[in-house]
């Protein structure tokens, strides 16, 4: 190539092109790793696995509770008693969000003094709001430690009360999650559907 | 001192010249190996880097056939561990050497970057390399926590159950990235097919990539010593430094005694103590992963602790997930938050001896109470030690420029 070849270089055509191209390329990699990245989704099976599930609950005692597995997560569903019920609005002062104002944690329906549909039933996600694990039950109430029963997690501390009410001054940021579900019988409840997609 | 003159550099004809005609064989081992130039006055400190790569070794071998018996199911992964474990022939010593190895990496490259920080590696012109070397260290976390998953114990299931849960701290996007990294609505059996992807394939090919960097980086700029002294700079009429002896056969040989200790150690906890009282496996993993209860006490393995004790002295989730990620970021700035004039511990002055004291206690404290239940006193240690970590980094470029240093010597000395 001579010099006189190089001065009928056009760059600001070249400098057109090489960007053209190299702009057509990023997008079409960009469009060749969603598949990939949208693989990493729940699959079909998985959001079929996450189909409802129905937990008797005729033969459940008052002061009793029941776990399972909804999604692979784990629910428990407390039948509360009378006395359990009483304590609900002693230690309101020590909640962060005594009202359920934390619209992501609960159902509108379940977004009542006792957090549930029925007040007798608590049923709730035990997977502690900091970092998921599950919280131990401990129902004794110990008026000494201002303790009326409720939720303790073994991981770094949580506490929360009977209705899955999260205290002040600990590492979980809000209360524990109420899953949608409804009331089919009076002993028969659904975990997973609310009575809007029935 | 006299040279031995090196083997590679004599004509040659035959098979050698038709490879070097072809693929640069005898180019390359001169520059990597036979003429590669390190300082003649590397100590104990210096062995580490060679361990690392024996240590990534084993675990890629030992890693290879675990997977020939290994079954990356929910259903099947606790049962196929113990089935290496009892039924086939030296399984149980190559389960061993994987885990055990997993904890000898951390070791070795704890104690790696620890020389680094004595003696100023990481300081121009090796910032590069030094970043390599951090990066390493993040593929490292990645790689065991996700070969943590596989056992599919208890503590295996509610581990990555809290690991996983940290990315929801993150605000509005948080919850949609759990439920992406776990491919689930929570950990299963999708989460741990796909932990077993990154865990054999994408992390180890990151690894052994970044490690391949990693040296090319230190071969270009050469290797630091105990005095932070450039031996380049003196050079004899050969071009060869003076302070420099070639890696091999010279530093080989040393490297190899540091590697048969190193074995031989490595062999005691394989046979004697594979546990090790819980702490390289924890006592709870030998329980299958039982999705309705978080054992009594959880703590991740002893390599992650000291962050693990930063991220529970935070009574928030949002800080607390972040104040995590920059104990574990924050190395990565000391090229630049590091102002002293000189690089190596021997030439600086009482302030940074003590700051790099305190440091290491620091460290070691906030790995000790990791292991330890929540509770107050603990937490309020841990609050104590994790403001001394972060000072150590922080304060580092006042510290660091007010500190007296002593003369730096022209050449390598021999002393401590």
């Amino acid at each position: 190539m001579t010099d006189d070849d190089l001065d009928q270089i056009d760059r600001n055509r070249r400098h057109f092109l090489a960007i053209a191209t190299a702009v057509t390329g990023l997008v079409g990699a960009g469009v060749a790793i969603y598949p990939f990245l949208a693989s990493l989704k729940p699959s079909a099976r998985a959001q079929a696995l996450g189909a409802p599930v129905e937990v008797s609950i005729g033969s459940l005692e008052p002061g009793e509770m029941v776990r399972v597995l909804w999604r692979g997560k784990l629910v428990f569903v407390l039948r509360r008693t009378e006395e359990m019920l009483k304590h609900l609005g002693d230690n309101l002062d020590m909640l962060k969000d005594p009202n359920s104002e934390v619209v992501e944690q609960q159902p509108e329906y379940a977004a009542n003094a006792t957090r549930s549909v029925k007040p007798e039933y608590l049923v709730v996600e035990g997977s502690c709001t900091h970092l998921g694990c599950a919280p131990i039950e401990d129902f004794e109430v110990r008026p000494a430690d201002h303790w009326t029963g409720g939720f303790f997690c073994p991981c770094h501390g949580s506490k929360f009360d009977l209705a899955g009410r999260v205290y002040n001054g600990v590492p979980a940021p809000t209360n524990l999650r109420i899953p949608p579900h409804r009331f089919v019988r009076d002993d028969l409840v659904l975990i997973g559907q609310d009575a809007g997609a029935a | 001192m006299s040279r031995i003159e090196s083997e590679v550099g004599k004509p040659k004809g035959g098979l050698m010249k038709w490879i070097d005609d072809r693929f640069p064989f005898t180019e390359t081992m001169k520059y990597h190996v036979t003429e590669y130039y390190a300082s003649k006055n590397f100590n104990f400190w210096y062995v580490f880097g060679v361990l690392a790569f024996v240590v990534l070794i084993i675990q890629l071998l030992s890693g290879i056939f675990l997977t020939m018996n290994y079954k990356p199911s929910s259903a099947e992964a606790f049962a196929s561990v113990e089935y290496i474990m009892r039924d086939v022939e030296w399984g149980w010593l190559i389960r061993y050497m994987h885990s055990t190895g997993a904890s000898f990496f951390f070791i070795v490259v704890y104690l790696h970057m620890f020389r680094a920080m004595l003696y100023g590696s990481y300081k121009k012109p090796r910032e590069l390399l030094w970043i390599i070397g951090m990066m390493i260290f993040f593929v490292l976390f990645a790689e065991a926590f996700s070969g943590y998953l596989l056992p599919w114990g208890q503590m295996s299931y509610w581990g990555a159950q809290v690991i996983i849960s940290l990315f929801g701290a993150i605000p509005v996007v948080g919850d949609g990235i759990v439920e992406f990294i776990r491919g689930d609505y929570s950990i299963s059996d999708i989460t741990l097919n796909r932990f077993f992807a990154l865990h054999v394939i994408a992390l180890p090919l990151a690894l052994i990539g970044l490690v391949f960097v990693h040296i090319v980086a230190l071969h270009e700029v050469g290797s630091s010593n105990p005095d932070g002294i450039e031996i380049k700079k003196k050079k004899g009429s050969d071009g060869i430094p003076l302070d420099g002896v070639a890696f091999h056969p010279y530093h080989t040989s040393k490297d190899l005694v540091a590697i048969i200790i190193f074995l031989m150690l490595f062999c005691a906890v394989i046979f004697f103590a594979p546990e090790m009282g819980g702490y390289f496996l924890e006592y709870a993993n030998f329980e299958p992963a039982n999705l309705m209860a978080t054992p009594e006490h959880i703590a991740p393995v002893w390599y992650f602790t000291p962050f693990y004790s930063i991220l529970r002295a935070v009574p928030d989730k949002l800080w607390g997930a972040m104040l995590m990620g920059g104990s574990v970021l924050l190395p990565m700035f000391l090229p630049w938050l590091d102002r002293s004039r000189v690089r190596s511990i021997r030439y600086r002055g009482w302030i940074y001896k003590s700051a790099l004291t305190c440091f290491a206690i620091s460290f070691i404290a906030l790995g000790w109470l990791g292991t330890q239940p929540a509770e107050a006193v603990y937490v309020l240690a841990a609050r104590f030690f994790g403001i001394i970590y972060f000072a150590f980094f922080l304060l580092m470029p006042y510290y660091t420029a007010i500190d007296k240093t002593k003369p730096v010597p022209d050449r390598v000395v021999y002393h401590g």
